[in-house]
């Protein structure tokens, strides 16, 4: 194997799935929190703390035998705004795809406002994304404005 | 606009239109205040924290229709202080009455409520978030007043930074093209989203640190209380407080049709000696409240 496959291959290839590539690597544990992927039957693999050309270190997570719907993909966006979803069928690329900032932010971030109901009760943060550029959500309860650096993942 | 079994949570919900048609029936209310049309229907009221005047003005307003109240008036006197969450709270009071009417301190918690009920909720103030039927009798008395809610020169009085009333009033005036006179201390002025609501809307507003400069230049004058924990310095409270109280005296010179509102209560903001000026309308205010209560219980019951 040349060297620079072996390279490619230090989280192992699949033959069909999701590979999630250029997450920031200490975002790894959060998507897969996001996705679902810490109790999942499918076989994950991830790697954190790898070589990127682009960002200089990344994240990566393969899934086997999984396919995401763009909600579940938006998802991610707010944890690892510059992942790439790959789509695998048969060892062979299918689709890339970036994930985007939805409109809906449910149930990841908590909200800023330490006097909010979902603060105190077991309430589903749900928040309105009112700019995305700069990361402002409004919150469904309280309706205050959580900012880009007070999100809270939870 | 059809209300029947909708919630009022937040005076963002609404638009000009549903303002209007709120209003409209208020004033129906206003010349028929006592009618029969609740009989056989029971009303909750849920207040997890003190209140005189809203609470007292729903009651009032179910009782000249003909409804019964239950509730309670203190959240020491509910399930609350035994550690029942407020969903299970509500649901279990969604099987005794055919509307809710709650107060509660913490913020977002009427919106949670109108999710878990199964009959639709009536906010009556959430923290310092909403409290939406303020903000409409609020609407309802400047337009009783001025006999139009386009085009008015109004002020805004105090705590402009924490006061939720301020903040929904500015929201929905700015759909009646009003200009704003914002006067506060400088620690305490209108927050800076609020303001942008404004310019959004193309409006103008003016910021003062001197009342009485204000008041031959507007319509309405609406006073709030300032509250002496905003403050981190003392002596600066006591300067702030003296300089926001209202007397008869700096009411020379105001515009014939002028008239002072206040949310109530009122410490020292507004002297007594205003009260029997023909300029003073906040008890009438306080009345209002009455009115635009039943319009709003009429509709989500689909009585009106």
């Amino acid at each position: 194997m040349k060297p620079e496959s072996r390279k490619k291959l230090i989280v192992s290839a699949i033959q069909n799935g999701t590979v999630i590539d250029h997450i920031p690597s200490h975002a790894v544990i959060q998507v897969m929190r996001i996705l679902n992927l810490i109790q999942t039957d499918h076989q994950v693999l991830f790697g954190m703390n790898l070589d990127s050309k682009k960002y200089g270190n990344k994240g990566i997570i393969k899934i086997r035998d999984k396919f995401f719907d763009d909600v579940e993909i938006n998802k991610i966006a707010l944890v690892a705004p510059t992942a790439t979803l790959i789509e695998i069928r048969d060892f062979e690329v299918i689709s890339k795809k970036q994930a985007e900032i939805p409109d809906i932010v449910e149930g990841i971030v908590k909200c800023f406002n330490p006097k909010c109901i979902t603060n105190y009760e077991q309430v589903r943060t749900r928040f309105r994304v009112i700019d995305k550029q700069n990361l402002r959500l409004l919150c469904h309860y309280c309706e205050k404005i959580t900012k880009n650096e007070n999100i809270e993942f939870i | 606009m059809n209300m029947k079994n909708k919630s009022l949570i937040s005076i963002n919900d609404f638009c000009k239109e549903e303002y209007l048609q709120i209003l409209d029936l208020a004033t129906y209310f206003e010349k028929n205040p006592n009618q029969k049309i609740l009989e056989g229907f029971v009303v909750a009221t849920l207040f997890f924290e003190p209140s005189t005047r809203t609470r007292l003005s729903f009651e009032s307003a179910v009782n000249r229709l003909g409804g019964r109240v239950i509730g309670f008036s203190d959240a020491a006197l509910s399930s609350t202080t035994k550690g029942e969450s407020l969903a299970d709270t509500i649901r279990t009071v969604s099987n005794y009455a055919d509307l809710i009417v709650m107060r509660h301190p913490i913020e977002g918690s009427a919106r949670w409520a109108s999710q878990v009920a199964s009959v639709p909720i009536i906010n009556a103030g959430d923290g310092s978030n909403q409290h939406p039927t303020q903000c409409l009798l609020d609407l309802f008395t400047i337009r009783q007043t001025q006999g139009t809610l386009d085009n008015l020169d109004i002020a805004f009085v105090g705590d402009l930074k924490y006061g939720r009333t301020i903040h929904s009033n500015v929201i929905a005036l700015s759909h009646f093209n009003t200009t704003f006179h914002l006067v506060s201390p400088e620690e305490l002025k209108l927050p800076s989203a609020v303001k942008m609501h404004i310019k959004s809307n193309n409006l103008q507003y003016f910021q003062y640190t001197d009342l009485e400069e204000v008041i031959p230049k507007v319509d309405i004058i609406y006073m709030t209380r300032i509250q002496r924990e905003r403050f981190a310095d003392p002596i600066e409270y006591e300067r702030v407080k003296n300089s926001y109280t209202l007397t008869k005296k700096m009411l020379e010179g105001s515009r014939e049709n002028l008239k002072i509102l206040h949310p109530l209560p009122r410490v020292n903001e507004i002297s007594v000696d205003v009260d029997l000026d023909p300029r003073a309308y906040y008890f009438k205010q306080a009345l209002n409240g009455v009115y635009i209560r039943q319009a709003l219980i009429a509709s989500i019951l689909g009585l009106a």
